[in-house]
Parts: C-alpha cells; structure tokens; sequence
C-alpha cells in the first residue's frame, strides 16, 4: 500500500519534557487504529522498561500509520517520537532530519519552557514547519489564550490558532490530525533518482541483524537489492524491508523517496552501519551522501568498570549493542590501578551516563562501577603543545602547564520572576556571568549565563530545581574554551591515591570540594578491621582528613543447639555485601561510595 | 570415630521471654505427653549410635515434669548406650528442692540456668519471671541437691546497661557455686516484642566495652574463656557444646531441633504437629567444608592450624591490631577479635581460598 507522496507526512513531536508529548503519541496511535485498543499501554512508544519507568523518551521510535482525513482521503503518517532532555538533543537532531514537520507540544499552564525553545530552533534549523498544539487544557490552571501570545512573542510562529487539546483526556486530537494533513508539507525527492536514503536510527535484533531505520530521500529500494552504505563502503543485500508499526514491523515490497521504513539486510556487524550515514545501491550508487546531520560531541567523560573484572569482555559487547543505537556514546578501553580494566565513556551529560549504567545493569545484568564524570580540558604545555584532558588521572603535572582552558556553556534558563534571586545566587556560586535578563510575560523571566561546564555535569540541574520549586527549567549548548585556574585534586584511602577518584576542580573549590568528598566517603565506607584515613590532597598537600574507624563489633549469630544456620546465612550475607565491594589496596570501598561522591548537594 | 552427643528440643515454656524467637509452645499437659512419646519414638530410632554427651534445652525442659524426664533418661541410656555428661536447661522460678534431687538422682550432672540478670529492671525488661533472688536460691539448691556442674546465662549489651550495672551482676555471678557461665550479646530478633518496643541499646563501641570487660572480670575470678560466648573452671568446659564446634557428630531430635550425624547436617520441622506425626528432618547437606570448619573452630579460643601458609602470612596485619594471636601455623582469636569474628573468618576464608 504504497503511498504517492502527496499523501505522506512525515513528522515529528517535539515539547519540554513532561508536556505531554508521549500522550499525544499514543492518542494519535488509538485515533488512527495503529494499534488494537486491547494491544494499547500508557506510552507506547517508550518502549524501554527504562523509560516508562522514569516518564521520560530517552530513544526516539518510529512509527508509521494511516489517517483517514476529512477530505475523504488516506494519508500514510509516519511519526518520529523524539526524547525531551537536553542530554539527548542528538536524538532529537536524527530524527528531525527524517521529518518535514514537527509538532510542538506546549503545556497550557507551564507555558514555554528551555527545551521547548531548544527543541524548537533545532526544528527551525532543519527547515522544518512547526505546529504548535497546546495542551493539557483540561487542567484547571491552563491558560491556552496567554500561551498561544507566548508562543508568537518568544518563538515568533503564528499560534494563535494553534489546537487546544487534552491528550489526556482525548479532547481535540483531530484537528492535530487534520492540522498534520493541511500545514505539515508532502515530502518531496525524485523516485526516480538513484537511492539515497539517511540511516536515522538502528538497533540489533537478534535473529534478523542490525535494523535500520531509513528516511528515503531519493530513489527506492526493493527486497533483493544489493545495498552500499557510503561512509562505510560495506554492502548488503536487503532481506527485508517495510514500515514501522506500533508494535511489530509490517514488511513491504518497496521504499520510496518521501518514506520513512526499516531494512533487514543481514547485517552483522555493528560497526558497519552508522546513523546519518546514507544509503544507496550498489549497482546504481548516488554520487554524493546526503549531507550526515550535526555530529554531538560527548561533554561528559567517565570511567565504567565491572564490578567483577571478569566480565570486561561482556561489558564491551555491552557498550558495542548500545552505541548501535545510542550514537553519542563513545568509548575507549582504559585502566585503573584501582578498578581494573574498564572503559572510558562519553556522555551528552549526566543523565544520558545515569541512563547508559543502568541499561548496562538492567539490558546486560552487570554491575558497574562509575568513576566521577570529568568534562574536557584543553591544556597549553610549556613546550607549546596542546593537550586535551577527559581523565583525571592524565591531568599534567603544574609545574608542566602553561595555560589550562575548560568548556564553557550557555546556558538559558526559564524561571517564575520570584526565583532570580535565588538563580543568581546558585550561578554565582557555580562560576557563572551573568549575560542578560528579558521578561516574558510580568512573571516569567529568561535569563543567560555563561557558565562552565564543569559546574552543570555534576548536580547543577537538581539543584536549580530544588531553589525554584521545581520551577525553572534549563537548556544549554557549548560555547568554546575559556582559561581557569584548576587542579588536581587527589583523593587517598590509607595513604593511597585512588586513581578512580581524583577530580580536576577549579582553585576556588578546591577545599570545599576536598572537605565534602572525604564527609561523604566517611559516609560510605562501612568501619572495616582497621582505621581507614581518608584525605583529599593537591599537589601532595593535605587539604581535607576524615577518618572511619576500625569497626568494634559485627552481628554475632547465636548457635543455640547446634543450629549453625543463621551464623552460615551471617556469613553468606557478608560474602554478598562483599561482592558489591572494591578492594582498593587494603580498603573496601562500596560501590555506592563512588557513584555517591558525585552528588555533592550542599 | 568419637562418640556422638545427644541434644533433645524441649519446646515448651511457662511464657515467652521478650527477646526470644526460638521455638516455643505453651506448656499443655497433654500435648507434653505425646511429645514425650514421640521423642522416645525417635530415640528408639536412633538405637545403636553410642553417645557421652546429652543436653536438654528449649524451652524449659523441667516444664516437662519429673516422670517424663525420667523416661527421656532411660531411653537415652538404652538406645545411646549412654554415659557422661548429661546437662539439663532450667529456669531459676521453675524449679523446686525436690524436682533438682530428682533431676539429680536420674542421672543428670549438669545444669543449666537462664539467670540472664541480677538486676531487676533488666530483668522485668527481659520479662523473665524470676528475681535475682530466686535465682540465687536456684543455684544453691542445685548445689544442695548435689549438681557439682552449674552453669548460668548472663545477658550482654541489654538497654540502659553500663559496666556498673553489668559488674553487678558478674559479682553476684562469681560468688555463686557456678563452674561455667555463657555470655550473650543481647540480639533483637525482628517479630520478637522487645524488637517491636525499639529499645536504645549501647552502641557499637559501649557494646564492646561490655564485652571485654565481662572477658576481663571472668578472667579474674577463674572463668577462663574457651568460647566466643562460654567461660568455665579449670576442667568445666559444655563437652557436648564443644562437639558443635569440634565438627563432631550429634544426634538433635525434637521439634526444630538440629543435628549432624554422618557428616550430613539435618533438621526438624518448626512445627511440633508435624514432628508428632513423625515428619523426616529436612537434610541441610554435606558438613565439614572449609569454611564451616573455620567459622566453627574460630570460635574457640584454642583456634584452629592452617597448612595453607597465605592464611598465615594474610592474617598478620591483623594480629598486629590485636585481633588474632599467631602461634605457628595455629591462629585464635583474641576477646577483641571475637567482636568482629565475621570479618576475620570472612577474610581467612578467602585467604584460605587462594593457591599457595
């Protein structure tokens, strides 16, 4: 059932997170019969048990269906679910450049948030329509009139007679349909042409191979043909092909230019296809790729260990499965004197770290041990040389640096009026200036800072909602390098460095930091045999000391009778809490420890 | 093969004590007869086994009256071929002149009593019936009625307790006819009404405190320590509680009761219906593995010898805090090491895990 590509729209939906974008998803699903209403869960498209259970769209899914319109006609939608968080704007990025339109959701009584702009001009950029919808009207504090203005003041895009809608409560889906049908344009691209479609998504299944997912832009593609990726050169022969449905893929003949579908080619190798590399044929390649869309850069850099050393070779086929469809994760091997033989990993941010540990623990049931995240840093050698840093542990001598440089972001924050004091404060406190202030409306405030990137990764985000309420929401892009002052901050358990804890810290947090490391590490080393003295040290000099001390008693389990079991069960337990433990040199430091230093909350 | 030891649950109880989650059953005259009978089944069972070593806990074994005790002690004699020590618990309120004489004349030689406390705030707490009074009275009439063995419980790291307290009543102890006292750190077992009261105890440091200074004054007064938890005279050391740590074999009949016989670990059901209906113990598997032996002989202040030379070598640290004493290649816990003796059997077990 091929389309004609008048008849096809391609979009996204894109919206701060929480505004209810996945909600729409599912009720366009129910309204046009994608999936059988016995077959409907709440969020169909978050299909990882990961992210139903955070709320959140960490992976954008496709999915195509057939809209009945008013007009008397059938039109093949293809839905691109995109994730909100700002770690994830990459995945945002893909899966705009399959769309000619995206559908903004905009909650009609939080109004614009950062993302919805961050979303927004990533839309913009790519050139496509963007449909405002407002929703969440069915609460009583909505305010669709005042957010509409918002829309057309802040985005500049006419929105005034945007739909209001309650995806909640089904109210008013059809006239996002129709809006689709009428604003969002037909794809265009010669059928004729030699093929190239962009590869915008992929992930491995295990009895057909890796599975793409494609935007044919130009020419189509037949189950038989020989197919060449062109970054890579590898070619395979396509076994199957066809559109996405909600719940199972529905295989078709053919692909054509303006459509949105998968291909199964027997392909076996992760490594040989990449998203936003293009596909053509073999026999009649195109001359030139399609342009690969905007490649993200990690910002944040961390160590990742198995717990049980045996398992490096499990936790890279791990981290190779989820880079297939997780393309900004990269990683490289590395090596701890303290942990062992590991990776070192990068992230869009804290959150994509936190997500990709636990999808390593849950998808691949291993247990991890992360070491603190650490942004890049470019160093000037005195020799003239520069350097750039993701690890601590590789962080040059002083006396060998000429200058130090650190990322730097800007950052967009959205606020109730009442909170700038309270933002102002937490930027200060974060290294950050202050660039501009523009009201939105007499209670909302947009404010810019420049901020280093080593003060966001760790808990900026927590602790900005925690001073607003909840209230104020963040957005950010990179901004280039700017010099500092910084060190190294050594952390030592019985006089020992561990490598996996060191931090590279400005100057003026070095001993606010050293003192908050070692309360919190004192936390969570349990009391041992012996004394474990903790100390925080730059450049050899004791900065920090806390100590915890030999442990004076354990459970004693009484063997009344000659019943030895609960000594045994005692001691079972001790072997399981040990395993969750890190012999570093004589001391046993929990796993937790590592992960539990990073949240430093004042 | 050395001979076995018998030990006989008796799960029966005037009233249950405030920390306590072993298995116990109100006192029912009728339901102590067919319980009676049922062990004496099971004692017949075991014929042929030879046995020097019996011990009647619970509960309250006296609970059970003199004639069934009497029964129990034939049975064990003809099926055990029994001779030697044969030690018998008893609360301080439940016991009279007479039944201690009785106790004594058939053949019991040792007797233990639940003192826990001389204080009698700690002992209303631990909703004990008796008075330290009684108590006292208890031992001397055991003494009277000719027990020459005696051992009482003391009760460590109890709520409010200080060394003061504590030395109280290891005074009160000392000058009693007593050849052995065990020393228990009090442990709140989840369910148990004094856990559900959320009692501050003494923390980890006053705990310890409390431990070494009972080691310390049972020391002084010629309780010499044998065991994590026992004390006892020159020559009074529990011989069938020693078996339990030695990894030699005993019988355990009764409702709950543990056993290992042949190098098996067994034991009855928790449930005194399904022993009467003659129920199989459950199999608990093989005894006797490395690190069971270790986590047994540990207890003991004799220690225990290692070919393994890296237990040795691992373990110096540890004697070197004061933890361990090293004489050769034998390795025994100090009073400060019986505190953490998780971690040190923890650790010796994983050194002894390693090659050479």
């Amino acid at each position: 059932m091929a389309a004609a590509q008048d008849h096809i729209r391609n979009f996204s939906i894109i919206a701060h997170i929480d505004h209810g974008k996945s909600t729409l998803a599912d009720r366009i699903l129910e309204a046009t019969e994608t999936v059988a209403k016995r077959d409907m869960e709440a969020q169909l498209l978050d299909n990882m048990e990961l992210e139903r259970e955070r709320g959140i769209t960490i992976k954008a899914r496709a999915v195509a269906l057939t809209y009945h319109a008013k007009n008397g006609e059938d039109y093949l939608f293809n839905l691109i679910d995109t994730p909100g968080h700002v770690d994830f704007n990459y995945e945002v990025s893909r899966s705009l450049a399959a769309c000619e339109g995206a559908v903004l959701v905009v909650d009609a009584s939080q109004g614009i948030e950062a993302q919805t702009l961050g979303n927004t001009y990533l839309a913009i950029e790519h050139d496509l329509e963007v449909l405002p919808v407002v929703n969440k009207i069915d609460l009583p504090s909505a305010d669709p009139e005042r957010v509409c203005h918002e829309i057309e003041d802040v985005i500049g895009i006419p929105a005034l007679d945007a739909p209001r809608i309650s995806a909640k409560m089904g109210i008013n889906i059809e006239e996002v349909m129709e809006r689709i049908v009428t604003d969002i344009p037909a794809p265009t691209g010669d059928a004729s042409a030699p093929l190239r479609a962009l590869i915008f998504d992929s992930y491995y299944d295990s009895y057909r191979g890796v599975i793409v997912y494609i935007r044919v832009k130009e020419g189509s593609v037949r189950v038989g043909d020989q197919i060449r990726m062109m970054a890579t050169g590898a070619e395979f022969t396509v076994t199957e092909l066809g559109y996405m449905g909600a719940t199972e893929l529905a295989p078709q003949a053919e692909l054509s230019a303006g459509e949105v579908g998968y291909i199964a080619a027997s392909i076996k190798s992760i490594g040989d296809t990449r998203v936003g590399d293009t596909v053509t044929l073999a026999n009649a390649p195109a001359a030139e790729p399609l342009p690969g869309y905007r490649q993200v850069q990690p910002m944040v850099f961390s160590g990742i260990y198995p717990a049980d050393g045996a398992r490096y070779g499990d936790l890279r086929d791990a981290l190779e499965k989820l880079r297939l469809n997780d393309a900004s994760l990269t990683f490289e091997p590395e090596t701890s004197s303290a942990l062992g033989f590991g990776f070192r990993c990068g992230f869009l941010g804290l959150l994509h770290m936190e997500i990709i540990q636990e999808r390593l623990e849950r998808e691949y049931n291993l247990d991890l041990i992360t070491t603190a995240p650490s942004v890049v840093y470019r160093i000037t050698l005195t020799d003239h040389s520069v350097v750039m840093i993701d690890n601590p542990s590789n962080y040059p001598s002083p006396d060998l640096i000429a200058e130090a440089e650190e990322p730097m972001v800007r950052a967009n924050i959205l606020t109730p009026a009442d909170y700038v004091g309270n933002i102002m404060e937490l930027c200060q406190e974060r290294r950050g200036i202050f660039k501009d202030m523009t009201y939105l409306d007499q209670t909302r405030v947009e404010m810019h800072y420049t901020l280093p990137l080593n003060e966001i990764v760790y808990d900026f985000f927590d602790a900005l909602k925690s001073r607003t309420k909840g209230y104020a929401s963040f957005d950010y892009e990179l901004s280039g390098f700017a010099p500092s002052k910084l060190v190294k901050l050594d952390i030592m358990l019985n006089g020992e460095v561990v490598d996996a804890l060191s931090f590279i810290v400005h100057t003026d947090k070095a001993y606010p930091r050293a003192r908050s490391i070692a309360q919190k590490l004192k936390e969570h080393i349990p009391r041992q045999l012996f004394e474990v003295p903790i100390q925080a040290a730059v450049g050899g000099k004791i900065i920090a000391r806390e100590t915890v001390k030999a442990m004076r008693k354990d459970v004693l389990a009484k063997c009344y009778g000659g019943d030895i079991t609960r000594k045994k069960k005692l001691l079972e337990k001790q072997k399981e809490g040990k395993k969750r433990m890190r012999q570093l040199g004589s001391v046993e430091v929990p796993q937790e420890a590592f992960m539990a230093v990073l949240k430093l909350d004042e | 093969m050395s001979k076995a030891g018998v030990y006989l649950h008796i799960p029966f109880c005037g009233r249950k004590c405030s920390y306590c989650d072993f298995y116990s059953l109100p006192a029912d005259q009728s339901q102590m007869e067919t319980y009676t009978a049922a062990l004496e089944r099971d004692i017949a069972r075991s014929h042929g086994i030879e046995a020097d070593t019996l011990y009647l806990g619970g509960g309250t074994p006296t609970l059970l009256g003199e004639r069934r005790l009497r029964r129990l002690m034939e049975a064990v004699k003809e099926h055990f071929s029994f001779a030697g020590e044969a030690t018998i618990e008893a609360n301080p309120e439940s016991v009279t002149p007479g039944l201690l004489s009785a106790l004594f004349d058939m053949g019991f030689n040792r007797i233990s009593f639940g003192v826990q406390s001389m204080r009698e705030e700690e002992l209303s707490l631990l909703r004990r019936r008796h008075t330290p009074q009684r108590a006292e009275q208890a031992i001397l009439a055991a003494y009277e009625a000719g027990f020459r063995n005696i051992s009482a419980d003391v009760m460590l790291a109890l709520p409010k307790q200080t060394k003061e307290t504590l030395g109280y009543t290891l005074s009160r102890f000392t000058a009693l006819p007593l050849t052995h006292i065990s020393a228990y750190l009090l442990q709140l077992e989840e369910g148990t009404p004094l856990a559900d009261s959320h009692p501050v105890l003494p923390d980890e440091d006053e705990t310890a405190a409390l431990y070494l200074m009972t080691v310390d004054t049972l020391q002084k007064a010629g309780f010499r320590q044998y065991e994590i938890s026992n004390f006892a005279k020159e020559g009074y050391p529990c011989r069938h509680n020693l078996k339990y740590w030695q990894g030699e074999p005993y019988v355990g009949l009764g409702a709950a009761a543990h056993g290992c016989i042949e190098n098996r670990r067994y034991a009855y059901p928790r449930d005194i219906k399904r022993y009467l209906t003659g129920a199989p113990p459950e199999d608990l598997g093989a005894a006797g593995g490395f690190e069971e032996t270790v986590m047994l002989r540990l207890r003991l202040t004799e220690g225990m010898a290692f070919q393994n030379s890296r237990v040795i070598a691992g373990m110096r640290p540890c004697e070197e805090a004061g933890l361990v004493v090293i004489e050769g290649n034998r390795l025994r816990l100090t009073p400060r090491g019986f505190l953490v003796s998780n971690l040190l059997i923890g650790r010796v077990v994983e050194l002894g895990g390693q090659k050479e």
